[in-house]
């Protein structure tokens, strides 16, 4: 029963679905089947937040490397609900919006969630070019293609490639860097991301047949 | 101990910068030349250093991307920028919506990806409201709804758009996020009452002047997405498009944008605005440089210092194989 009930599950789901797209009659019951996935995607917020505070509280705990961190992100991960849950400081009092303009959790998501957000993030252009000037090497024909096309890509997307190129004539205009960019962006690119997404596609029907078929049995786990 | 000088560095420069520098600090054009100058300088340099046989530490990759990164926010070098046709075409569709037409900006990212895709945010709300465009916001992460916020903020600054004494509910509303990713696209299909039955500021739908006669797609105009990932504008493509039949526009980062090069070919996207190159594009196609357009400098640098060291990189390769 433990793996028959999900696979029912599974099946009808996934049959309804696949014959809503094509029959209009049955939509409610399609839409009574995303309606569910709503519900359990609203679960999945508890099980996160939940989940979180577990584990940087073991850490903590057991005094793990950086556990340091974890008080930090408990800290903040409470504070944040602390200040959405009453609304403090929010202009309209407990009626308004927590996201209203002014309110405390609007200012410390705009200063501070925001801004060191996006400082970790800005870490990757350092990564990035570290890791570029160690492994993109010329070392066969295939990769001096993709390098050269990615220095096009680098150029092309900046205003220094319009500028190093403008002398080029009219009718020669393909050679400047942008108008080669938006040629690997349109052409080469294109074809490619095309195979990969026709790739995708054949794979996620197959798979799909699988599951529905209950061929697939993987997402039961392992002692299924 | 010796950990602490860095930052200990780092903090001293930056109040220094702060209190002491006269705001705003902004580089003639003859110094601005002179850095470049001298970080070119640095970079054959440091070709040199490899060809003798000493590699680059990661440590000073890094020292010369904060440098090419950061200098040029001081510069006021003015260099042209070709606005592309993806975006041309973008700007061409929304040119062609009638004053008060519904637009609903679906905004899918969070603080992370906000430093590439908030100014085209930005740019894409003040020119929106600037052309009475009624603006429905929600988004499919949580707190693209939060930086959709911003964007009002930052619109309602332009005096343009301050004089339009623009009123919420009125000329644009807030749904906020729904969780369900594409089920939400699914499901406002047929009725956006189902998935926002209240908006960010907990009205109840039908009592929002600017929702009155939406019901699901077919009443909205236009649809513009700002997308980091999943879910985003491919999953708008697949449903809003292809099952329901609106008219679709994007705002991608860099790194997502060659993915949706498909769906813009195919006519399913009327027009692509690809990271900050994309969001400097719009900005100047509508008439307004503003952050993008002034961050293009930074970019173009931090790209050819990536390049540079990627040469030097294979200049060290070429010379190994020939020592062995």
């Amino acid at each position: 029963m433990k793996r028959q009930i999900p696979m029912m599950i599974l099946s009808t789901i996934g049959t309804i679905f696949v014959l809503a797209y094509f029959s209009p009659g049955l939509e409610e019951l399609e839409k009574g089947g995303s309606i569910f996935f709503d519900v359990v995607a609203c679960f999945a917020f508890f099980l996160g937040g939940s989940n979180l505070v577990r584990v940087h509280i073991q850490k903590i705990a057991r005094h793990n490397p950086g556990w340091g961190y974890s008080i930090v992100t408990l800290f903040g991960f409470g504070l944040m609900l602390f200040i959405g849950l009453f609304k403090l400081g929010n202009p309209l009092g407990i009626a308004g919006a927590p996201t209203e303009p002014g309110s405390w959790f609007q200012i410390i998501f705009q200063y501070c969630v925001a801004p060191l957000s996006a400082t970790m993030y800005s870490l990757l252009a350092f990564f990035v070019a570290s890791a570029s000037y160690r492994a993109f090497r010329a070392k066969n024909t295939e990769a001096t293609i993709l390098l050269v096309a990615a220095f096009i890509i680098l150029l092309g997307r900046t205003q220094l490639g319009l500028v190093m190129t403008s002398w080029v004539p009219d009718w020669l205009s393909i050679a400047q860097i942008p108008n080669l960019a938006v040629f690997i962006m349109t052409s080469p690119n294109l074809a490619g991301q095309r195979a990969i997404m026709i790739g995708i596609a054949l794979g996620v029907v197959s798979m799909s047949l699988r599951l529905i078929l209950g061929i697939e049995r993987s997402y039961l786990g392992s002692d299924s | 101990m010796k950990k602490l000088i860095a930052p200990v560095i780092i903090v001293v420069v930056i109040l220094l910068l702060y209190f002491v520098v006269p705001k705003p600090l902004e580089f003639s054009p003859v110094t601005s030349t002179i850095i470049l100058s001298l970080i070119g300088l640095a970079l054959v340099a440091m070709l040199i250093l490899t060809i003798a046989g000493k590699m680059i530490g990661r440590r000073t990759v890094f020292i010369f991307i904060a440098v090419a990164l950061t200098l040029p926010f001081m510069m006021n070098f003015k260099m042209p920028i070709r606005i592309t046709p993806e975006v041309q075409s973008l700007y061409d569709a929304l040119e062609q919506l009638p004053a008060g037409s519904k637009v609903l900006a679906a905004y899918d990212f969070d603080p992370p990806s906000a430093p590439e895709l908030q100014p085209m945010a930005d740019a894409f709300m003040t020119y929106a409201f600037k052309k009475d465009l009624r603006v429905i916001i929600m988004g499919l992460w949580p707190q693209g709804p939060q930086q959709a916020q911003l964007s009002i903020e930052a619109a309602l600054e332009d005096k343009e758009v301050a004089a339009k004494n623009l009123q919420y509910g009125v000329d644009y509303v807030n749904l906020g996020f729904q969780a369900g990713n594409e089920f939400v696209i699914q499901r406002m299909g047929s009725a956006f009452r189902g998935m926002f039955a209240r908006d960010s500021k907990d009205t109840p739908y039908d009592d929002i002047p600017l929702l009155k006669g939406v019901e699901n797609f077919s009443n909205i105009d236009f649809v513009m997405n700002f997308s980091a990932g999943k879910p985003g504008t491919q999953e708008w493509v697949q449903i809003a498009v292809d099952r329901f039949g609106v008219t679709l526009g994007a705002g991608n980062t860099a790194v997502q944008a060659p993915g949706m090069y498909p769906f813009l070919k195919g006519g399913q996207l009327v027009g692509l605005l690809g990271g900050m190159s994309g969001g400097a594009e719009f900005e100047l196609v509508t008439g307004e440089p503003g952050k993008a357009a002034g961050f293009m400098l930074s970019q173009s640098c931090a790209h050819v210092v990536v390049i540079a060291f990627i040469l030097i990189g294979n200049v060290a390769m070429l010379l190994a194989r020939k020592k062995k």
